[in-house]
């Protein structure tokens, strides 16, 4: 296996409604960002992938029209993924181990605001018996909240707690959209959204986009006074019908995390996909993570959530804290579909 | 018809519980569903964008007005914010006439419109004056056998009372009267 890491990282500032600018017009900045921090000049990439949805910009090809911002004329060795952006840096890690590439420019964004997100969202469930009845993914969050609920695994108590450590840690976020939270007892005061989550429970609908760049070996010691080497990766799925899941465990980021390795050292920081408060200690468990290690420092997709780019953002998360030297070891976690349905897993390490 | 044999799965894939199907030997006398209809509809707001919107507020004032790349110095029509070149913001705003040369066309002999243009009616690729690359409109007041690249034409819009920020305040295209432009200054945009 080649050595791969994340070498650099930017991300936009995540607001509610981007009312103002195009998909591009948001995006184009996070990438001439994050390039100009990695050293590697705009046209020099040798590969570029990318991650969004047709669904949330309401229009076929989305992905084409942010092109310009990679400047993808005369023509580039490009690929995208109607995917969350971590598994755009999946396929650009795989593109680097073929030996096809040494350095990859990674983005993905998402611009919720145009549509009804929640609505939206239900399009992603089986066509034939659970999408006619139009769900909202909080309607599908809240079975499983409920199931873990009555199995034990979080407390409505527990989740006001999540939601309120999260929002309060993203005050030192500078991309955060929410950044403050009343206490947890004045959160459970409130009305359910749908039981038994309340609106705190829910990540924010947010529009905002993030850019990453991955080098290979020597070239990443030469661009990256501390790369954060990627060493292991790994991504499984659950299946897509709710009624053939476990809703209150999550079997594929168990496997994910073995094979990524998670187990085989100390865990100090670990930023979880987890946009509803119940979804955190199933992930902890699945992860094996024990109450010391740090969860969300930045907030997690509780303190913005950009539809496609929160995945991605958990690993620039995690890379920004080992290129600070803040952390020598952590493991970033990213998810798509409902409920938890298919998980990425990556352990990321500093050296020296 | 015998049940086909389970696939064996390898070890560690299947993470899952086995579905219960037990209940699915009750419904064989059921009456089979053959289809399901299920609309779905989803309603989007649509944002044009910063460069975008500029071009449509200049529209509506009967100008054409593309953005400049800051590398090439190519000029983009309509505008959306980024040059494709350069991965570069276009900033500068660059204003163009009315004019134009076409570059490409198709003579239509379906009818793609529900009787909105009678047929055979040409759509064309038109390089505005000033301009990088080509925008799309329609070819009239000229026969359609007569339409060849290189041919200068001159935009037709609606009334000005009826001017909006639409693309369609252009109606057409027509020859402007002016002699041809040779194929081989046109290479670039062919």
């Amino acid at each position: 296996m080649r050595d791969v890491a994340i070498i650099a990282t930017a991300q936009s500032r995540h607001v509610r409604a981007a009312a103002a600018t195009n998909e591009v017009e948001l995006i184009q900045p996070v990438i001439q960002e994050a390039t100009e921090r990695s050293g590697v000049g705009r046209h020099d990439f040798d590969f570029t992938c990318s991650g969004s949805s047709d669904y949330l910009a309401g229009q076929p090809f989305s992905f084409v029209m942010t092109l310009d911002a990679v400047a993808a004329w005369p023509p580039i060795s490009e690929s995208h993924v109607e995917m969350d952006g971590a598994w755009a840096l999946y396929e650009a890690w795989v593109k680097i181990q073929t030996g096809q590439a040494d350095t990859a420019l990674v983005y993905s964004y998402g611009k919720s605001s145009p549509g009804d997100l929640p609505r939206v969202l239900s399009r992603m469930l089986d066509p034939y018996y659970e999408a006619p009845m139009w769900p909202t993914s909080v309607d599908v969050a809240a079975l499983q909240a409920d199931m873990a609920i009555r199995a034990g695994v979080t407390s409505e108590k527990a989740m006001a707690e999540v939601a309120h450590r999260s929002r309060t840690a993203a005050a030192s976020n500078p991309h955060a959209q929410l950044t403050s939270s009343p206490e947890p007892a004045e959160l459970l005061e409130d009305d359910y959204l749908a039981q038994p989550l309340r609106r705190h429970d829910c990540a924010p609908i947010t529009d905002g986009g993030v850019a990453v760049v991955l080098a290979a070996g020597d070239r990443a010691r030469e661009l990256c006074d501390r790369p954060a080497w990627i060493r292991g990766i790994d991504h499984r799925t659950d299946g897509h019908h709710l009624n053939l899941r476990d809703l209150t465990s999550s079997p594929s980021t168990a496997i994910a995390a073995e094979k990524a390795g998670v187990a085989a050292g100390p865990v100090q920081v670990a930023e979880l996909h987890a946009c509803f408060t119940h979804q955190e200690p199933i992930l902890r468990a699945a992860l094996g993570l024990g109450e010391d290690v740090t969860v969300n420092p930045s907030g997690g997709p509780l303190a913005a959530n950009p539809m496609m780019a929160a995945g991605l953002i958990r690993l620039a998360e995690v890379a920004n804290r080992i290129h600070s030297g803040e952390v020598d070891r952590g493991v970033a976690h990213a998810t798509g579909g409902h409920a938890l349905q298919h998980n990425l897993v990556a352990v990321l390490e500093g050296e020296g | 018809m015998s049940e086909p044999a389970p696939i064996p799965l390898p070890e560690g894939l299947w993470s899952q519980p086995t579905p219960d199907l037990s209940a699915l030997g009750e419904l064989a006398d059921a009456e089979q569903v053959r289809t399901v209809r299920t609309p779905a509809k989803i309603v989007y707001d649509y944002t044009p964008g910063i460069a975008t919107t500029r071009f449509l507020r200049a529209i509506k004032e009967k100008r054409l007005v593309g953005e400049r790349c800051p590398e090439t110095g190519k000029v983009y029509i309509p505008p959306r914010g980024v040059s494709p070149v350069a991965g570069l913001p276009t900033t500068e705003q660059v204003e163009l006439g009315h004019d134009g040369t076409l570059v490409s066309f198709c003579i239509v002999n379906l009818d793609f419109t529900g009787n909105a243009q009678e047929i055979p009616y040409v759509s064309a690729l038109i390089l505005v004056d000033g301009s990088d690359i080509p925008i799309y409109g329609l070819v009239r007041e000229i026969p359609y056998d007569e339409v060849r690249v290189g041919m200068r034409m001159r935009s037709v819009w609606v009334d000005d009372d009826e001017l909006t920020t639409s693309f369609e305040n252009i109606k057409w295209w027509a020859p402007n009267g002016e002699p041809d432009v040779p194929l081989s200054e046109l290479a670039e945009y062919v």
